[in-house]
């Protein structure tokens, strides 16, 4: 067996595997709906209806899949230069450290200075916290996988030692979790009354403002010819090194703005709840939108709609909610032999 | 008791042997896929698919020597579909291992609230139980630390063995690490690198999985969600600092063990002056400083995630 290039796949080709991917995905789930008694063609409806049948569901989605832009373009930045970031997760929580420390009164400011200088401290926390492994990386050669995915649990116990030390709730009854941030501190509502808030605004723009720094400039340009081939880009010049620092820099602001959004947006204090694997489900979504930064966001809105729908599906039927991430984990292997099967032929011999 | 003192009494070489034991087998496994040139980041979910199916077997009433071939044969499973996309597919190691481990994981929780959907607490097992061998468990410390164990740690220790031998003394061993060195000259020899580097992730896999069942049917008596709590990325950190050596990596993975056991029992001496999070967050920062020391002279296996394909150079 040996895999043969094709030509460039039409536009009807490049569509066609990933859907196929998705289908393949529903049909091996459906086995496990099955498995636990269910008629998979009603689960999946109720996945459907849990996920945008109403405005509710709508907004929940919507509002869920808001850390998920973020995280999927800190990943998809990440893994197009080819540096593996596999520590969104922690780089979110330290966006939420952030968020606590300077929006629970220590700087009296105005919403409009207070929000964006709460941001860029986030940004700038969560890029110092990947940088330590790109540095590690391209100095020393210590691959940047392990270090990354170390510092994800070195991470949340800190922010738990946080929680039961400085940054504890004193009116918290005893359970682990900061004060609120003032009102100054938090982003609006989008609409009065539901959960969406305007993160979600800000991760468009910034799926936007990737999307531009990547087609657009020439740090894009070095990024991308770096993840195809560092010799060939230091061949012509790129510093490769200095590529994958800005490149850890941006990956990990992104990703720490999910956790400023969280925070700010949605929940309002930090707890060690505050993100239920954003960060890896990240890796997913970016691939799912194949590293394009405009395509994360139809990526996230379709994950977080799984999740969404699948919480309202198991209280309905019988099903495990963890079919979700069956689901979602599925659909990544599924779409990367897509991908595969859209750009090679398999030739049996 | 004394900070020094601890590191002479028995019962705590005992603690850090058993504490080494699933990284053992977690790190053989590894050690095989990439001595191979396949890096199988689908550790720490198969482990956690092992860890579950190692407890299931005995606790829907299975043996617990049954527990520990399901766990090799689920492992084994999840080691087959990591290999059948990288290594005949070529597909991104790290992409796909992240998906194996995501996979085995959530497969496995689902599973678990599938077959037991209304328990608060997990259920117990009878665990396999320490077996002191006679004669050698009676010299002081040593010993004891290492002869007073469960079957199951020895089966570690033998593994090790096991593929140290397979690994230099074999022909198998030898195309093994040919396939993770120059893949083409293994080719010339007429061996297909794809079946050895396939039949390489799924032993190494079925390894992982033991190593996660240890925790459920040795170590501890039940499963619980999170449990591998990342083991699986530590024993990648291990392979590493034991330079892709069988016999480094098992002193590493003792020495490892030994400082977690020892920041236990300094948690319990401090006194509560230090949070106890900072002697949590030990051992994955020693792991990284590891990894750091060694990095300058360790020499990867040098078709390590290289896919291969027949006929190309």
């Amino acid at each position: 067996m040996r895999l043969e290039p094709k030509p460039a796949p039409s536009l009807a080709v490049t569509l066609t595997f990933p859907l196929a991917a998705i289908a393949t995905t529903l049909f091996l789930t459906s086995m496990l709906v099955l498995a636990a008694g269910a008629s998979p063609l009603s689960v999946f409806y109720l996945v459907a209806k849990g996920a945008a049948g109403s405005q509710f569901a709508l907004v929940e989605t919507l509002t869920r899949a808001t850390p998920l832009i973020f995280t999927g373009l800190a990943i998809a930045v990440a893994f197009r230069a080819k540096l593996w970031n596999i520590g969104a997760e922690a780089q979110l929580y330290i966006g939420g450290v952030v968020t606590v420390v300077l929006g629970t009164g220590a700087l009296p400011l105005p919403s409009v200075i207070l929000i964006p200088v709460i941001m860029i401290a986030a940004m700038a926390a969560g890029a110092a916290l990947l940088l330590g492994p790109a540095v590690l990386k391209t100095r020393f050669g210590v691959d940047e996988v392990v270090t990354t995915l170390l510092l994800n649990f070195i991470v949340l116990l800190f922010v738990s030692m946080l929680l039961e030390g400085v940054l504890k709730d004193p009116m918290g009854l005893g359970w682990p979790q900061s004060q609120k941030v003032i009102a100054e501190a938090q982003l609006p509502r989008i609409i009065q009354g539901k959960r969406l808030h305007y993160g979600f605004v800000i991760a468009i723009v910034s799926a936007v403002f990737v999307w531009l720094v990547m087609k657009k400039t020439v740090l894009g340009y070095e990024m991308r010819a770096v993840g195809h081939n560092p010799e060939g880009a230091r061949f012509v010049g790129i510093l490769v090194n200095r590529t994958l620092m800005k490149t850890a820099l941006l990956s990990g602001g992104l990703a720490a703005l999910a956790g400023f959004s969280e925070v700010s947006g949605l929940k309002g204090n930090l707890t060690l709840d505050l993100s239920p694997g954003y960060g890896y489900s990240g890796i997913v979504v970016a691939m799912l939108a194949m590293l394009n930064p405009l395509g994360v966001i139809a990526s996230a809105i379709f994950v977080a709609g799984i999740f969404v729908g699948a919480d309202a599906m198991s209280r309905a039927a019988k099903v495990p909610s963890y079919i979700a991430d069956v689901m979602v984990a599925t659909s990544l292997l599924t779409m990367v032999v897509a991908i595969l099967l859209t750009r090679y032929r398999i030739k049996w011999r | 008791m004394d900070a020094l003192e601890i590191l002479f009494t028995a019962s705590f070489w005992v603690a850090a042997i058993r504490i080494a034991s699933p990284l053992i087998f977690a790190t053989m496994g590894e050690l095989i896929c990439e001595r191979a040139g396949v890096l199988n980041l689908g550790i720490e979910g198969i482990m956690t698919a092992g860890a579950f199916a190692g407890w299931f077997t005995v606790y829907s009433g299975g043996d617990l020597w049954a527990g520990v071939l399901v766990a090799a044969l689920v492992g084994a499973l999840f080691g087959l579909l990591h290999a059948t996309l990288t290594v005949p597919l070529g597909l991104s190691q790290h992409v796909v291992g992240i998906g194996v481990t995501l996979l085995a994981t959530s497969l496995t929780y689902f599973t678990y609230r599938l077959v037991l959907p209304e328990v608060t607490s997990p259920p117990k097992i009878e665990p396999f139980q320490p077996l002191a061998v006679p004669g050698l468990s009676e010299i002081p410390v040593v010993g004891e630390a290492l002869f007073t164990q469960t079957p199951l740690t020895y089966l570690a220790f033998v593994s090790v063995a096991a593929v140290a031998w397979i690994l230099y003394r074999t022909p198998v061993g030898l195309a093994v690490r040919a396939a993770g060195e120059n893949p083409s000259a293994v080719e010339a020899q007429g061996i297909s690198v794809t079946g050895i580097r396939m039949g390489a992730v799924a032993v190494g896999s079925a390894l992982m999985a033991v190593g996660g069942a240890f925790l459920t049917i040795s170590a501890f008596n039940s499963f619980f969600f999170q449990m591998i709590n990342g083991r699986g990325w530590i024993c990648i950190a291990l392979v590493v600092f034991g330079s892709w050596r069988p016999g480094k990596a098992l002193i590493g993975a003792i020495l490892f063990a030994a400082f977690d056991a020892y920041q236990v029992r300094l948690q319990q001496i401090s006194g509560g002056i230090v949070p106890y999070q900072v002697f949590l967050m030990m051992p994955y920062a020693l792991s990284i400083l590891a990894l750091i020391l060694v990095a300058r002279r360790a020499t990867y296996p040098k078709a390590l995630m290289i896919p291969y394909q027949k006929g190309e150079r």
